[in-house]
């Protein structure tokens, strides 16, 4: 955590350093009302002299308020101070991300990375800000109360260290009591979100089995387990601020005798012994805000921990410097003895790869999961570099083509198909912004989307929820086909792209693709047969090796594991027996 | 990533790192001011919800009020200890051989005017030191009051905090009942992400709220009632001073918090929107990337970026000023009172040990002032959670369970003029025909979105009718209890769900007291037991939720010895189209046939083999029934099952049967 905040808060140092120096000033002025009233007791009341009350009295009025401003100014760079540091961090971390291959975004989980950039850095901000605007004042306070009780009496400074010492075992004690607790409450939450996360998911199978009452004893075992920890945690919880109380006034008690005798010996005068007791209260109070930041740090520091990993993480795909930006070529794409394996995997998940999609031609690539489709077309686009071996694209290696160049080329529709919020026509344009109307229609016609884009309300301005998630699966499906096609690409990359189509639809896309892909290199990733069967050229992926390479018909004679997928898929032999 | 933990909150707030803040709108998790809809209402509810602890409460009240009463008195006891020490000192100062008449007389004598008022007001005797005795009586007598103000203050917390858990264990228990008695159609309409985190996060929140307000509220209406008491016990005029900072702090507090709170809504508006943006760009990023939109979404992010920036500044700027400026108030207070005090002790009208105690006093008065403003924002945000509870806990129930009687099915199933829709507005099925008898293996077809899964739902009694009647045996399945519909029917779904727990808890999960015997048969039946041998622990092995330890199709396997282990008399079946390596493809498909045998069978079907065998084939299109009989019936039709069976089956299956052919 230190590193980060080291990082992110240096441009702020002068801010920092304001802070810093209106809080001593509050904390000096704050500090100067216990002596003052100390004055207008031994200057004025006890003698009687009430000039001395007011002018003491118009000091004391004079220094809250200097010690009010200077509070406000704190609170003022403290937020500037910590809001600048957020931002910073955010940016940073955003940066970070959008410089990841796939690679590393999958290796952090989406969600995780959402989480980290936003609630995260709330988190380490909240930190930052409460530590300017409260608690930096405690160690100030501190430090100051102790110099000025001792300055108006050392012989009762035994008595700060004896009720700093007694408050701090205190809190030590409870802390210490409760930190395993946090623990043990924590993986209890987590399990009652378990069990309610599995009855919802398999909310079917029981009611189907009549489990209800089943799972009903399960829920009511979890929710007891975590009442049982959160009743413990919160009694100690509890039982914090009545002690401390206590400890404070049982203090303020011992000071009266302590005191009382010192002033009868003469060692000091009554209201040094009222501000004394004032100056013990503060000490006390800023030893509770220490401990307030013992609390929020922990927390802060996972956070900041997430946070430094994601930034230390370096993006496995680096752009070239100088990157290739001309090509003779349009519509080709090659692989040549491509290798690729997660660091640090054992089993590599493409292993020496090689064929060639030669413009205007198709190349369908089936297997079962985990065989490594959806790796290879990803290497193509570069959201991951080979490990092994050169991708090629218009003879280019894809590592040495400017990145823009390359994106220009492919239209890819991923697996699952994501939409922006916005409308259908921003959706549409996203790859190509200078597209007309006509062009996204034609798209859509080509998508088999066009039928019920034109029955929304709105047509092409009709909005689309972020993710997409107010059309069907079937329907965001098309319009991420009609994106890619919007683009005019070179090179297209269809991810397993029709499984959500039924297969009337799937068949009137594919020959109105014909056209559209005329000149361009076509990859398909797929699981039907049926889909792929007219493809110019298969690959068939097992376990990350090609096992079968050329048309339906030569790997149903020489390909086992093809014509293994295929006879699953229509039961061959019995249909034929 | 495995390697780091996640933190408290967040971890809770989003259980592996699952984002599920769809209902919430982007950005929920951290919105902590959150409003409910209906203030008073929901509050009122959340109060209901703690009368079965009013027995506790009032106990509450009792030990705060006497623990605050206590707390209150201790420093006007504190007092006689300095007023006691105070007259020691000045009584030293005085000549021995005098009574106190005579030092006043002489004092004024001397012109000392405003010391002899002074000398007046002390109990002391000239010449004569401070009084230990009393001094330690008195001081006694304090350590005994603030240890009884402790231990009260101790008791109520105590209570308080049962109180709350108990509450909130209610609470959830309430929801997860209300779970089990909600229909299927509730689950539909809501993500899961979102019912989760309201059993989670918002009964959270409550506990939290409840257990900082209550405390707070009572102990703050408490203190500032028995120290208003005290104060004017003391000394009225101070009071007057003292209580004329309430409206001083009321009207601060309103105008501070009137622009904070406009500063904090923008600061949401703000934080919702670049999140949505993050969740967006990061959710998408393939397709930025490839589309070579990264300039342009950083350079939103930036602008996002920025917006929030200066809205967060201004709302924590303002909101952080509050502490400070209620501060300046107490410390204003704290001027006046000991100007003024000190004033009346110089003139003897109080002790100096009671302005001594009005000052601890008026910061006691303070404190709860500055929490109840503080209470009032949890307060908000603790009954927007409870509110969202509450909507779960109303929504509308399936009707209870009819009292009829069932018996052993033999497997008859009609359905008689059935009219079904999920919603009004989109009528699925309607007048839908059908009886099969004992044995039959009914197969339905027909494309995504037909109807085929709802067929299946409508047998469970998963959903219910619009109109016409579904009879098992003759019997209508609405006259008896759903779980003996559901006791008598096995389902095999596409998702196979298996629970947090051993393999062998997950076969007998229909019938948890079926013998270690029958478990082995059911898992031998369906291909388990192999497999199952093979992992280090066998049947006890468990079944992790990312189900890492058995494949996606062992886990079908599993789902289907569970079913075997029921041994239903009526069978609904959806096979998978899910991609399952293609050996163990097989073993499903033979397990799944043993399954169908000797029962009747409804089955979602995609494989050609089991269209073919089965008796009757349902072809569905758009929630109708279009086209039902045998194979051979409805290819010799030529209608939409033969259309059907063209587009999808036909072209590949005669070419295999041609290739095939030479081969016989």
């Amino acid at each position: 955590m230190l590193r980060l905040l080291a990082k992110y808060l240096r441009p702020y140092w002068l801010q920092i350093l304001l802070v810093c120096a209106f809080q001593v000033v509050a904390a000096y002025a704050s500090l100067s009302l216990p002596s003052l009233n100390a004055k207008i007791i031994d200057e004025g009341v006890a003698t009687g002299d009430t000039d001395a009350i007011w002018a003491n009295g118009g000091v004391m009025l004079a220094m809250s308020v200097l010690q009010g401003v200077s509070q406000i100014l704190a609170v003022l760079f403290a937020s500037r101070t910590a809001m600048g540091f957020g931002r910073d961090v955010r940016a940073a971390l955003f940066d970070r991300v959008l410089s990841f291959s796939t690679k590393e975004v999958n290796q952090f989980g989406a969600p995780s990375l959402i989480t980290r950039n936003t609630n995260d850095v709330q988190q380490v901000l909240m930190l930052v800000f409460m530590t300017g605007a409260m608690v930096l004042s405690a160690p100030i306070m501190m430090v100051g109360g102790i110099f000025s009780a001792i300055r108006e009496d050392v012989g009762l400074s035994w008595l700060i260290v004896a009720s700093v010492a007694l408050l701090a075992i205190v809190i030590a004690i409870l802390i210490v009591q409760m930190t395993p607790l946090f623990g043990v409450q924590q993986t209890r939450i987590d399990t009652i979100n378990r069990v309610l996360r599995e009855q919802l998911t398999g909310i079917r199978v029981i009611r189907a089995f009549v489990r209800e009452d089943h799972e009903r004893k399960r829920f009511a075992v979890a929710n007891e387990d975590l009442t049982a920890t959160a009743t413990h945690l919160g009694r100690r919880m509890m039982t914090l601020f009545p002690a401390v109380m206590f400890i404070m006034n049982m203090s303020s008690v011992a000071v009266m005798w302590f005191g009382g005798i010192r002033v009868d010996e003469g060692h000091m005068q009554i209201g040094q012994l009222t501000a004394f007791l004032n100056y013990l209260m503060q000490i006390l109070m800023s030893v509770m805000m220490a401990t307030f930041m013992f609390m929020i740090a922990p927390r802060a520091a996972v956070c900041a921990a997430r946070i430094q990993e994601v930034l230390q993480t370096e993006p496995s795909v680096v752009p070239p410097e100088h990157g290739v930006t001309e090509v003779g070529l349009h519509g080709e794409v090659e692989l040549d003895h491509v290798d690729f394996a997660y660091p640090g995997a054992a089993e590599a998940v493409l292993h020496d790869i090689s064929f060639t999609v030669e413009p205007g031609r198709t190349t369908a690539i089936i297997g079962s999961t985990g065989s490594g489709k959806t790796t290879l077309v990803n290497l193509i686009v570069r959201l991951f570099d080979a490990t092994g071996g050169h991708v090629l694209v218009d003879r280019v290696d894809v590592r040495e083509l400017d990145p823009d160049v390359l994106w220009s080329k492919v239209g890819l529709v991923p697996q699952r198909p994501y939409l922006f919020g916005g409308t259908v026509a921003t959706n549409l344009r996203y790859g190509n912004p200078d597209a007309t109307d006509e062009d996204l229609w034609h798209a859509l016609e080509v998508a088999q989307a066009a039928d019920f884009v034109r029955d929304l309300p709105a047509g092409l301005d009709s909005p689309i929820a972020q993710g997409g998630t107010n059309v069907s699966g079937g329907q965001r499906q098309r319009l991420s086909i009609a994106r890619a096609l919007v683009k005019k690409a070179d090179v297209y990359v269809f991810d397993d792209s029709f499984s959500a189509l039924d297969v009337a639809t799937d068949a009137r896309l594919r020959s109105a693709l014909v056209p559209e892909t005329r000149n361009a290199a076509v990859v398909v990733v797929a699981q039907r047969v049926s889909s792929i069967r007219h493809a110019d050229q298969i690959v068939v992926l097992e376990g990350g090796r090609i096992v079968g390479l050329g048309t339906h018909d030569e790997l149903v004679a020489s390909c086992p594991t093809y014509a293994e997928i295929v006879e699953s898929q229509f039961q061959n032999t019995e249909v034929a027996a | 990533m495995s390697g780091t933990s996640e933190p408290k909150v967040a971890a809770n707030a989003r259980p592996k790192d699952m984002p599920q803040s769809r209902g919430h709108g982007p950005g929920s998790q951290f919105q902590g001011g959150e409003k409910a809809a209906n203030f008073a209402t929901s509050a009122r509810r959340l109060l209901r919800q703690l009368r079965p602890e009013r027995v506790r409460i009032a106990l509450v009240l009792v030990l705060s009020a006497i623990g605050v009463a206590l707390n209150v008195l201790g420093p006007k006891v504190l007092a006689r200890a300095t007023d006691a020490i105070f007259a020691g000192i000045i009584g030293k100062q005085l000549p021995a051989n005098l009574t106190k008449e005579q030092v006043i007389e002489l004092l004024r004598s001397q012109g000392k005017g405003d010391q002899a008022d002074m000398v007046s007001g002390l109990d002391l005797v000239p010449g004569q030191g401070i009084d230990f005795t009393q001094v330690g009586e008195i001081l006694l007598l304090a350590l005994g009051v603030y240890a009884l103000a402790g231990v009260f203050a101790w008791l109520a917390a105590y209570l308080t905090n049962d109180i709350v858990q108990r509450t909130v264990y209610r609470m959830r228990e309430q929801v997860a009942d209300k779970l089990n008695r909600l229909p299927l159609s509730y689950f539909d309409a809501q993500p899961r992400g979102e019912i989760l985190s309201r059993v989670t996060n918002d009964i959270d929140n409550v506990a939290q709220t409840l257990q900082q307000t209550l405390a707070q509220i009572v102990q703050a209406f408490f203190t500032v009632v028995g120290v208003v008491i005290m104060m004017l016990l003391v000394s009225p005029l101070l009071t007057l001073v003292a209580v004329v900072t309430i409206p001083l702090a009321a009207v601060v507090t309103a105008v501070i918090g009137k622009q904070s709170q406009k500063l904090f809504k923008r600061q949401w508006g703000s934080t919702g929107e670049l999140n949505g943006q993050v969740e967006e760009a990061f959710t998408g990023h393939a397709i930025v990337k490839v589309f070579g939109r990264s300039r342009e979404v950083e350079r939103e992010f930036a602008a996002k970026n920025d917006e929030l920036y200066s809205a967060a500044f201004g709302a924590q700027f303002i909101s952080g000023i509050i502490m400070p400026v209620m501060f300046l108030i107490g410390n204003l207070n704290y001027v006046v009172i000991a100007v003024l005090g000190g004033m009346r002790v110089a003139s003897g009208q109080m002790g100096l040990g009671d302005v001594q105690a009005f000052i601890q006093y008026s910061r006691m008065f303070t404190q709860p002032l500055t929490q109840l403003a503080s209470v009032a924002n949890l307060l908000q945000s603790g009954v927007a959670s409870a509110e969202r509870v509450f909507e779960v806990l109303d929504a509308d129930e399936q009707s209870p369970d009819a009292t009829g009687e069932l018996g052993v099915v033999t497997g008859k199933v009609e359905f008689s003029h059935v009219d079904f829709s999920y919603s009004p507005d989109a009528p699925l099925i309607e007048d839908m025909n059908l009886e099969v008898l004992p044995g039959d293996t009914v197969a339905i077809v027909g494309p995504t979105g037909a109807g085929k899964t709802t067929l299946v739902n409508l047998i469970m009694r998963f959903y219910e009718l619009n109109s016409g009647t579904i009879l098992a045996d003759g019997i209508d399945i609405t006259t008896v209890p759903r779980a003996d519909v559901r006791g008598s029917v096995g389902m095999v779904l596409q998702d196979s769900w298996l629970f947090h727990g051993t393999i062998r808890d997950n076969i007998a999960y229909g019938r948890p007291d079926a013998s270690p015997e029958e478990i082995l048969a059911a898992a031998k039946a369906a291909f388990v037991d192999r497999f199952v041998r093979s992992l280090p622990e066998g049947y006890d092995t468990v079944i992790d939720e990312e189900g890492s330890n058995v494949s996606a199709g062992e886990r079908q396997l599993i789902t289907i010895a569970r079913a075997f282990l029921v041994d239903p008399s009526v069978l609904i079946l959806d096979e998978a189209t899910s991609s399952v390596d293609t050996r163990t493809e097989l073993l499903v498909q033979r397990a799944l046939k043993a399954l169908r045998t000797d029962r009747t069978s409804f089955v979602i079907a995609h494989r050609l083999s089991t269209i073919r065998d089965a008796d009757t084939i349902l072809v569905m299109e758009h929630g109708a029934i279009v086209e039902q009989g045998s194979h051979a019936d409805l290819l010799a039709r030529e209608g939409a099952y033969w259309r059907l069976y063209q587009s999808q089956f036909q072209g590949t299956a005669v070419d295999l049967e041609e290739e095939a052919a030479p081969a016989h």
